[in-house]
């Protein structure tokens, strides 16, 4: 009996790392102009860089790890009027979870962030995350006092997180679980003043 | 102005009086990490419907906070307290690295007078860890030097572009008793 019941656990519990990044990050986002997006180091900043053309509209990181959901937090605070959008790492939103107990607190509704989560720490050499061992970060998210939070892991899920990072019902989390395989291969510009220099005349702040 | 109101503005103490100064200036996020040395300005923006009081875990969640405001044209400050200077150490990269106008008000502990043993190594490493990382400090040390100190600070950071600590010494906010 116990042995059913640790089986039939697993079979429920065990996180499915399957989708592909290079299609699931493009098809969740959809139409990116919808957004003032920052993005993690590393990964998803590549992810969004690339889908953008390094966009304007994207603040992507290089450094400061665990800096992506806060900036968001700041920026949806000063732009009420926008939608913005932070896509990061597993690995990133990791070393800073408390700013998801932040996030919630304030719970702006203008701001949704989605966690490309695979498990491990690509940029270093693929050394497998928390996530692969157990951590949920939906649960985490849930646990800090976000009302919208989901896991994505197949394809014909996509489309729900298309719509929920667009909904005004206080922030959004996604988990979009993908398989720990290369983000693009994009060259971007790598100097933090100018891409804030761009940002911001973009945004006609400057 | 009747005799009352004027018993009152002239009672007002310094940290309402920088409360003022910081929304004259336009600042709008006040991120924290609670101290008591920030106790009024704390308790001003949580009942300030125009400005918005960011509860942090930790400090080094406000230096991102602020740098995304003002990707948005907005204006904050971060107000903590010394020990958490070395917990904002990396996040530091982004402000120097990016040249963010930065505004950081510190209030000191392990400085003078101070009875926490402690508080020393932190406190006593604040200028130089701020100093490697490139945060100007200018330091307050009296109640009338607070307004002159933080009206400066502001036109370096959001005219000048510079990165700035304040710090409320010991001497200013008084040694925690034990």
């Amino acid at each position: 009996m116990a042995k059913v019941e640790q089986a039939v656990g697993q079979a429920v519990m065990a996180p499915v790392f399957a989708l592909d990044r290079l299609q699931a990050v493009p098809a969740l986002i959809g139409r990116h102009e919808d957004f003032l997006i920052i993005a993690g180091l590393a990964g998803t900043a590549r992810d969004l860089t690339a889908l953008t053309n390094d966009g304007a509209h994207v603040y992507g990181l290089a450094g400061v790890m665990g800096a992506a959901a806060m900036m968001g937090l700041g920026l949806a605070l000063a732009k009420p009027e926008r939608r913005i959008l932070v896509v990061t790492g597993d690995g990133e939103l990791l070393m800073n979870l408390g700013a998801l107990a932040t996030i919630a607190v304030l719970n702006p509704p203008n701001l949704s962030i989605v966690c490309v989560d695979n498990g491990h720490y690509g940029e270093t050499g693929y050394q497998e995350s928390h996530t692969s061992r157990g951590v949920d970060l939906e649960k985490i998210a849930l646990g800090c006092g976000l009302k919208v939070a989901r896991t994505i892991s197949r394809e014909d899920e996509i489309a729900a997180g298309h719509r929920l990072i667009r909904e005004g019902n206080g922030t959004a989390f996604v988990l979009l679980r993908v398989k720990p395989t290369e983000p693009p291969n994009f060259k971007r510009n790598m100097d933090p003043a100018y891409c804030r220099e761009r940002f911001r005349a973009a945004l006609g702040v400057a | 102005m009747d005799a009352k109101a004027e018993t009152v503005a002239n009672a007002v103490s310094w940290p309402d009086a920088l409360y003022d100064l910081l929304r004259r200036s336009g600042v709008t996020q006040f991120a924290y990490v609670p101290d008591a040395g920030h106790k009024v300005l704390i308790n001003r923006a949580l009942a300030d419907r125009d400005a918005q009081a960011i509860a942090l875990t930790t400090e080094e969640e406000g230096v991102a906070l602020l740098a995304g405001a003002d990707l948005g044209g907005g204006r904050g400050v971060l107000l903590m307290q010394s020990s958490g200077v070395g917990n904002c150490i990396n996040m530091l990269s982004l402000v120097k690295g990016g040249r963010f106008p930065f505004l950081m008000l510190i209030s000191m502990r392990g400085d003078f007078g101070e009875g926490n043993p402690w508080q020393y190594p932190m406190g006593q490493a604040v200028e130089p860890v701020l100093d490697a990382m490139g945060v100007i400090c200018l330091r307050a040390e009296r109640p009338e030097d607070v307004a002159a100190t933080v009206a400066a600070a502001l036109t370096m950071v959001f005219q000048s572009g510079q990165a700035v600590a304040v710090l409320l010494t010991q001497k200013l906010i008084g040694a925690k008793k034990f």
